[in-house]
Formats: structure tokens, C-alpha cells, sequence
């Protein structure tokens, strides 16, 4: 799993000035806070607006239009499984209905116990050992019911 | 002598257990007090073979796989030699024939060389290109890539040395070579192995564009999908800038010109090259009206080359062997090689580089090996979610840009889908338009609006209602959608759309489910 922060603006400040003067640094810097605090919290956006001189509706627009940034804290885990045609060709949607069930929540949910993120993704690359899932940043490939099963049960044990 | 063994670190190879392996191998190796050398090396692009382990013998580089952690200690027992009498074996690589029989140009050094070696990288020919490069002029070097018939290998196909000029013989203070490495095309990953295997030819096809149009500054886009090419480009570039191939003197040329990293956020509109140049600008991924190209005013309002990563990479061949070689190869106006990338439901999927005008039934059966199911294969879907798709009675199509053309098809970036006759094209059609409608930046109506009524229109159809007059006016649609678009997600999803209907009617007739006509 991964280690997040919780949101203390300090740091934040922090991670926003180190990049204040890259240019086009606002993707950069949503990444940085996304990455150590695992979202975007709402308070980031006025302090990352002063920084870049821009409206907190540009850095709103530009959090809400890229499907990587969330706004919510997400589970401990986070499964991205991929919804692409090369892993549809595999069963990526028998896949995808497996996950589902077995989390009990669908895409862009949380599981009640905050263990664990769903979230869709339109292709990672592997698409010659399909279908493709990403745990926790790490990507897997020809995953299926048993192997999801499997790789979710150690990830947990890793706890 | 220590004994080298090669285990890739490759994304899609470490996603079935390389890492593992690699692990397995040393451990192996200490155990018995057996002195080795391992080499991460990029992916081979055999992926059915993946984790591919390769041992080097003075005969060659001899191939293990698939092989698993546990297997390891097996090989080393065997001592890697009674070859051809483990089940393991494939003899050498060099001789596997899916590997034989390919023409690799852009790929000469993926899965070869360690990637991260410069010196590895300079005794397999890299940085000959530049080396030539710094002693011509930037017109020479332009009328080099012009001459050898290089065109977009992103998938719209426009001539890479056409982009260079305007750039050239635009006036600026600051010009910029930005690469796109926003590969979101489902079944393609030659962006991604040449990023992860051999990142410096990137690099040095960069900086040759930028030298050559008088550019200082690059930006390399890298999707966020692919964390792992982006560390791996993140320490190419400090390696190569260690080593003054980047910065304010390239290699003794008296030249400037440096590399920054950037890394998308999941939209796979960045593609688009101008919604790309929005996004590294720190903005929302809406795409531009052109004109202005971004030739003329790209990023940061600059003149701007965009291409590929393909493109940039196939620039160092380019000039070190020259244009006349390069375009050797190919047929038709599709000149070199395309790096294709077989996926999906296919029993060999991989990387398989050749002249333009291999036909998909070679390609699919004389390399992929038909389908990894077994079943009997009905559709393919060539150049990602945008591009057509094709029954079996079209595979006799040749790879070649306007050949797909004239089929209402495109090569795009080289990726081929393979599907067997489980699949439901009203399913993928329904697909394509939800895609279109998740992927819009919502600029222009036709795309924004006119994908969710697709998926709309496509779901009545399925449910059978009034299923000639829908399947007219999903026509409709799609012939707004491609005219009327700004650019190429809402211009180009009635391919898929249209060439379901096209080629697949039955699966737009079928008795409807109990549940839709309830």
C-alpha cells in the first residue's frame, strides 16, 4: 500500500513554491500534492492560484479536467484496471465485472472501510500481455479473476 | 570470465515477473559463488516469451522463456547449456524466427543494449546520427529527414521533415522540440519500449531536431500511465547531460540545447498535439483552432516541432546511415519502416518493426500466430480506438498509409487489436462513442454532444427499436461528427462506428436482449 500524508497546508506550500517557477508548472505541482497526500484538497487551490497568479477557477478547471486528480482522499489501495479494446479482446470486461463484485463498489467509489480505490483506465501499455491492472502504482499483466484475487490478497498481507 | 545474463526491465515484462526473476537470478548466482553480470535490458518485444531471460555464450545471446523465479534455479543447475534439452530454450535469440525476419531500424538497439548504459548505446552505432548532424548545416539536416520520406509516426502521417522546415524558416528568440509520449492508443506500446529500452536514441533524435531548426529547449509529454518510462527518461537524461550530450554545449558542437520531463494526468486528448501543447502550458487539454500551426506558434506561442516519440527515434538512423537507406525501405508513399504492435487476442502479441507493406494475414498469422484463444478470429482493429475495424476478408490489406485510407482505415500508430468471434462489434461501436464522450475536451459540439447521442442511438439499436431509422441517423450523426469536428477524437470515432455497421450488420440485427425490450 501506499504511505500518504494527510493534508497540512504547510507542506503543501512547500511542494507549490519548489515549482512555482517551472514553466506551465501547474500540472507539475498537482502532481507533486496529488502524489503526498494522494488528492488534490480543496484548500490547495486558492495557495496554488496565488502562487501561479492564476483564478481558482483556472486551477479548479485544470484539476476537474484531467481524470487523474481526485478530489477526495482515495483508499489504501487503489486498482486502475484497464477498459481498453486490446484488453476487452482478453476479457477486460468479465474482468472488470469480478473486480467489481468483489470490491462491491463500482468505478470511481471507495470501499466503505477505505481500503480500497476503483478507478477505470483507457489503456496502460501492456496491451500484449492483457488484461492489464495497476495496484498501487505497480502494473500487472495477464490478470485474470484468480491472479486479481491473488495479487489483492498480498497487497493486503503487505499491510 | 563473468558470465553476462540479461533479464528486462521492461513495464510489461516486470507486469508477469521479471523483477522476480531478475531477483531469483542473483540470488542463484551468489549461492553457488557463480560470478554474473545482469544486465536490465529493454524488452525484446516477444511479449508471449516475456519474462525472456538471455544468457551470452560465445556463440550468441541464447533464449530462455517464458521463465518464472522458480525456474531459475533449474537453469543455473543446467549451467544455461544442454540447450536445446530444456523446455525452456529457445536457442539463440537472434535465430527465434519471429525476430529474424523483422527489419529493425528504429528498434536496432531495444532489448539489445542496457538502456541506461551511454557507453552500451555509442558501441551499438548511437550518436552517429548527431555526430554527422553537428557538421552540417540545419538545412542540410532538414533536406536529410525531408529526403528520407519519414512521416508522423503518431498515427496522422503528415511528412516529419515538412514539420522541421516551417519551423526552420520561422524567426524567433525561442523554438521548442516537444515530443509526444502521450501513447493512449489501446494496443500500442512502441513509445514505451523505445522510451524504457533504448531512451537515448530518443534523446538523441531530439537534439538533432533541435539543432537542426535552431531550438534550445525540448519537452518530452510522457502520459501519466507510464510511471515507469518516465523514471527511466527522467535518468536518461541526467546521464546523457552528465556526459554533455545535453546542455549548453551538445557534444563539443558549441550548440545549446537541453531536455525537461513532463508527465500528462490521464487525458487521452493530450494526444492531440495542440491540446498537448495547452496541457504543458499548465492549462486545461482544450484543443487549439488551426491555424496557426504549431510550427508557427506552438508552445508558450513559440515555433514548435511536435512529433511522435517513433519519429524523434528514427531520426538518429535517419542521418547516420542517410535518407537514401531509410527510404529504401516501404512502398508506395509509406516509406522506412512502422514498428507494429500486435495485441489483443493473439497468441504471439509483440513488436514487430517492417517495411510498410506487410499485409495483416502475415502479420497476424505468419508472426501473431492467430488467436490466443484458439477460436476462429473475426475482427481487427488497426490504429487504436479511433481506427477501423476489419473482418477477416480484409486482412489481405497491406500496411500502408493511403492502402487503409482508400478502406475508410488508418495505420495510426501502428497498433493492431486482435479479436476473436466472441466479440460483439454493436458492443465495440457502443464502446468507440463512449469513449469519444469520456475523452472529449468539449470544445466543439459535434464531438462533445454528438458522442453521448451515439452511444444513445447505438443503444436503441441494440435494443431493437426502430432499427432502420436509428441506424440512419447514427449515419447522420457520424457524418457530422467527421466533418464538423475540430479535430481528430470526434473526427475520426465514426471509423470505428461506421465500419462496424460496414462490415459487421449482423451484430447490429440480433434478436434484443429480453431485459432492453422489457
Amino acid at each position: 500500500m501506499t504511505q500518504r500524508a494527510s493534508w497540512d497546508a504547510g507542506t503543501a506550500s512547500a511542494l507549490i513554491a519548489e515549482r512555482a517557477a517551472l514553466p506551465g508548472g501547474l500540472l507539475p505541482i498537482l502532481h507533486a500534492l496529488q502524489e503526498h497526500f494522494g488528492y488534490v484538497d480543496a484548500a490547495a487551490v486558492p495557495m496554488v492560484a496565488e502562487a501561479l497568479n492564476l483564478s481558482r477557477a483556472e486551477v479548479h478547471g485544470v484539476v476537474t479536467f484531467y481524470h487523474d486528480f481526485r478530489q477526495a482522499p482515495p483508499g489504501r489501495h487503489v486498482v486502475r484496471v484497464c477498459r481498453a479494446e486490446a484488453c476487452q479482446s482478453m476479457g477486460a470486461d468479465r474482468l472488470v465485472e469480478h473486480i467489481k463484485g468483489r470490491l462491491g463498489i463500482d468505478f470511481h467509489e471507495t470501499t466503505a472501510d477505505g481500503r480500497c480505490t476503483l478507478e477505470q483506465v483507457f489503456c496502460l501499455g501492456n496491451c500484449a500481455c492483457s488484461p492489464a491492472v495497476m495496484l498501487d502504482g505497480k502494473l500487472h499483466g495477464r490478470v485474470d479473476a484468480a491472479r486479481f484475487d491473488q495479487l489483492m490478497a498480498k497487497s493486503e498481507g503487505q499491510r | 570470465m563473468s558470465m553476462r545474463v540479461f533479464v528486462p526491465r521492461d513495464a510489461a515484462a516486470l507486469s508477469v515477473g521479471a523483477h522476480e526473476v531478475a531477483e531469483a537470478v542473483s540470488r542463484a548466482a551468489a549461492a553457488r559463488g557463480v560470478e554474473i553480470t545482469l544486465v536490465r535490458n529493454g524488452s525484446r518485444g516477444l511479449f508471449w516469451l516475456e519474462p525472456l531471460l538471455e544468457v551470452e555464450t560465445q556463440a550468441g545471446r541464447i533464449a530462455f522463456g517464458p521463465v518464472r523465479a522458480e525456474d531459475v534455479d533449474l537453469l543455473f543447475d543446467a549451467g544455461f547449456r544442454p540447450l536445446t534439452e530444456h523446455p525452456l530454450c529457445l536457442g539463440l535469440t537472434e535465430e527465434i524466427p519471429y525476430l529474424k525476419r523483422q527489419e529493425r531500424l528504429t528498434f536496432a538497439r531495444c532489448g539489445i543494449t542496457d538502456p541506461l548504459s551511454l557507453a552500451d548505446y555509442r558501441a551499438h552505432g548511437g550518436y552517429r546520427g548527431l555526430a554527422r548532424a553537428v557538421t552540417m548545416a540545419g538545412e542540410a539536416v532538414v533536406e536529410e529527414v525531408v529526403q528520407s520520406g519519414l512521416r508522423g509516426r503518431g498515427g496522422a502521417g503528415f511528412p516529419t521533415g515538412i514539420k522541421w522546415k516551417t519551423v526552420l524558416g520561422a524567426s524567433a528568440d525561442q523554438k521548442y522540440i516537444v515530443c509526444n509520449a502521450d501513447e493512449g492508443d489501446s494496443g500500442t506500446y512502441a513509445d514505451r519500449m523505445i522510451m524504457e529500452g533504448d531512451p537515448f536514441v530518443l534523446i538523441e533524435g531530439m537534439t538533432i531536431a533541435g539543432l537542426a531548426v535552431g531550438a534550445t529547449q525540448g519537452y518530452v509529454y510522457i502520459r501519466s500511465e507510464y510511471p515507469h518510462a518516465f523514471r527511466q527518461m527522467t535518468r536518461a537524461v541526467e546521464i546523457a547531460r552528465a556526459a554533455g550530450y545535453l546542455g549548453a554545449d551538445v557534444h563539443g558542437s558549441g550548440r545549446a540545447f537541453d531536455l525537461h520531463l513532463r508527465l500528462g494526468a490521464g487525458a487521452y486528448i493530450c494526444g492531440e498535439e495542440t491540446s498537448l501543447l495547452e496541457s504543458l502550458e499548465g492549462k486545461r487539454g482544450i484543443i487549439r483552432y488551426k491555424p496557426p500551426l504549431p510550427a508557427h506558434k506552438g508552445l508558450f506561442g513559440k515555433p514548435t516541432v511536435i512529433n511522435n516519440v517513433i519519429s524523434l527515434a528514427t531520426v538518429p538512423i535517419v542521418l547516420d546511415r542517410g535518407a537514401a537507406f531509410y527510404r529504401d525501405f516501404g512502398m508506395g508513399r509509406s516509406r522506412g519502416t512502422l514498428p507494429i504492435q500486435l495485441a489483443g487476442n493473439v497468441k504471439h502479441a509483440g513488436l514487430i518493426e517492417k517495411a510498410f507493406g506487410l499485409t495483416l494475414r502475415e502479420l497476424i498469422y505468419d508472426y501473431g500466430g492467430g488467436t490466443a484463444t484458439g477460436r476462429p478470429l473475426r475482427a481487427v482493429q488497426v490504429g487504436g480506438p479511433l481506427g477501423a475495424y476489419f473482418p477477416e476478408s480484409l486482412l489481405d490489406l497491406p500496411l500502408d498509409y493511403e492502402a487503409f485510407a482508400a478502406q475508410k482505415g488508418m495505420v495510426g500508430h501502428g497498433g493492431v487489436v486482435v479479436f476473436d468471434d466472441t466479440v460483439d462489434l454493436a458492443r465495440q461501436a457502443r464502446f468507440a462513442m463512449e469513449f469519444c464522450a469520456i475523452e472529449s475536451c468539449g470544445k466543439c459540439t459535434p464531438c462533445r454532444i454528438g458522442s453521448t447521442r451515439g452511444v444513445e442511438v447505438i443503444d436503441r439499436i441494440i435494443a431493437g427499436q426502430n432499427r432502420g431509422a436509428n441506424l440512419t441517423l447514427l449515419d447522420d450523426l457520424c457524418a457530422t461528427m467527421l466533418d464538423g469536428s475540430l479535430c481528430a477524437l470526434g473526427g475520426l470515432t465514426p471509423l470505428p462506428v461506421q465500419s462496424a455497421v460496414k462490415h459487421f450488420p449482423e451484430d447490429f440485427d440480433r434478436p434484443a436482449p429480453r431485459i432492453a425490450a422489457e
